[in-house]
């Protein structure tokens, strides 16, 4: 089995979330629900992260950001999408600065729906997201790097 | 002949030894600060899946020297303890100990990140911080003992913790430096706390800060090595006594950790130098004149 899903440390970002997901969030780590049980950290440094929390949807100023946090990641690596703005911009999806989801941007591996996203739903994407991160692990183990995902399609603005 | 021996025994001993130790006295570390937050914390084994994990990421450096100097820091680490455990002169030892700390540092400020070159300003007043108080610990035992050798040391008939109260006491208040643990963890910090991102080694991943994990192991057992050292005086039950009062003291750090804020350096330095001054030196003093009369 390997070491990554025993100890995936997490990074958190806010994309233009309104607070509610990233509370939800940091209240995994709290006593009530203690994620470090399963050797999940929260680094705040992408160099060491190894799942990639997402909450709030892509604007035109946090896209760019978004992107060098995920390129900074080492591999394997993971992506959750928290909240419903951030699996499709939610009900700013029609503002014009909105870009919609995270996966406009990144390729996203689990998507955890909600509105705000409850701690347990939060904890069970990333759940999920080990799953992702056992399989890239074994691509890489097996040889060869793990083949770039193809650049999402840009979608949404422009095209209305 | 026999001396050899058994100082290649005790060699071989540290090296094999110390990182599992190490990293269980990690494990328990997380396991106490966790129940001490009322949290069910993570397996003891967790620091050693961590390594696991960052051994099987992929490698990514800002440059190249910047693996060569955790390299260095990593064999400098692996000679201090090695030296110490072989029974050699502390002065040596200590100086190791310091070309170690020089090369991480060096290798933070190879990075350009502003975050890493931060931390590694700190780092280098957290040395300025404990330094003296290194010296001075091997002072009294040279004092106390007549000799710099950790061999004479160990096989004396007195126990030094008698006569070298006040130094023992600073010791394990820079052992909170040494730990990075909080009050003092200026430079960069343990698991959830975050600190410049992550000081000193923002800019390391991978396998390169799975090995400054793992020195990092050797380390925390050398300085107990150190702790221990002020309770032999040649017998068995001195060396039990130790290894509780290594225990005990790693125990009180972990305390410490969870019970202080971070502070500034400023209250590092002042803090640091002030005990070496008041318990190192005093405690010099006292020791030459009790031996003088």
């Amino acid at each position: 089995m390997a070491y990554v899903t025993k100890s995936p440390w997490v990074i958190h970002y806010d994309g233009s979330s309104c607070n509610g997901c990233d509370i939800e969030v940091l209240a995994c780590l709290t006593p009530m629900y203690d994620v470090e049980r399963f050797g999940i950290i929260n680094t705040g440094n992408p160099k060491h992260a190894d799942v990639f929390l997402v909450t709030g949807s892509v604007n035109e100023q946090n896209k760019e950001v978004v992107k060098q946090i995920y390129e900074q990641m080492p591999e394997p690596k993971a992506v959750v999408a928290i909240g419903i703005c951030a699996c499709n911009g939610g009900i700013f999806k029609e503002c014009y600065n909105v870009q919609g989801g995270v996966d406009t941007v990144i390729p996203v591996d689990c998507y955890v729906p909600g509105c705000a996203a409850r701690p347990e739903a939060i904890i069970d994407g990333v759940v999920a997201g080990l799953g992702v991160l056992a399989a890239k692990r074994e691509a890489m183990a097996k040889g060869g790097s793990i083949p770039a995902p193809e650049a999402p399609a840009e979608e949404g603005k422009e095209e209305a | 002949m026999n001396g050899y021996v058994t100082m290649i025994i005790f060699v071989v001993a540290y090296l094999v030894l110390a990182p599992f130790v190490g990293g269980l006295l990690a494990g328990i570390d997380r396991k106490i600060t966790a129940r001490m937050q009322g949290r069910v914390g993570p397996p003891i084994l967790q620091p050693f899946y961590d390594v696991g994990k960052l051994f099987e990421k992929e490698p990514i450096t800002v440059n190249k020297v910047q693996d060569f100097y955790v390299l260095c820091f990593f064999i400098f680490i692996l000679a201090t303890g090695a030296f110490f455990f072989a029974g050699l002169n502390l002065l040596l030892v200590i100086f190791t100990l310091t070309i170690a700390s020089v090369f991480l540092i060096v290798g933070a400020f190879s990075s350009n990140s502003p975050y890493a070159q931060v931390g590694a300003e700190r780092e280098l007043l957290q040395m300025m911080a404990y330094e003296p108080m290194v010296l001075l610990t091997a002072i009294g035992f040279y004092i106390f003992s007549g000799s710099f050798d950790v061999s004479a040391i160990v096989n004396l008939s007195g126990m030094p913790f008698f006569y070298l109260i006040g130094i023992f006491v600073g010791f394990v208040f820079i052992l909170t430096i040494k730990f990075r643990k909080s009050p003092f963890d200026l430079s960069m910090s343990h698991h959830a706390h975050q600190e410049l991102v992550k000081g000193l080694v923002t800019e390391y991943s991978g396998k390169t800060l799975g090995l400054i994990e793992i020195a990092h192991w050797y380390e925390n057992i050398f300085l107990l090595g150190f702790v221990f050292l002020f309770f032999c005086n040649g017998t068995w039950w001195g060396y039990l006594i130790g290894v509780v009062v290594c225990l005990a003291a790693y125990f009180l750090e972990v305390l410490i950790d969870n019970s202080f804020a971070r502070m500034k350096w400023q209250v590092a330095i002042n803090s640091a130098w002030i005990v070496a001054l008041c318990l190192g030196i005093g405690n010099l003093f006292i020791l030459k004149f009790l031996l003088m009369v």
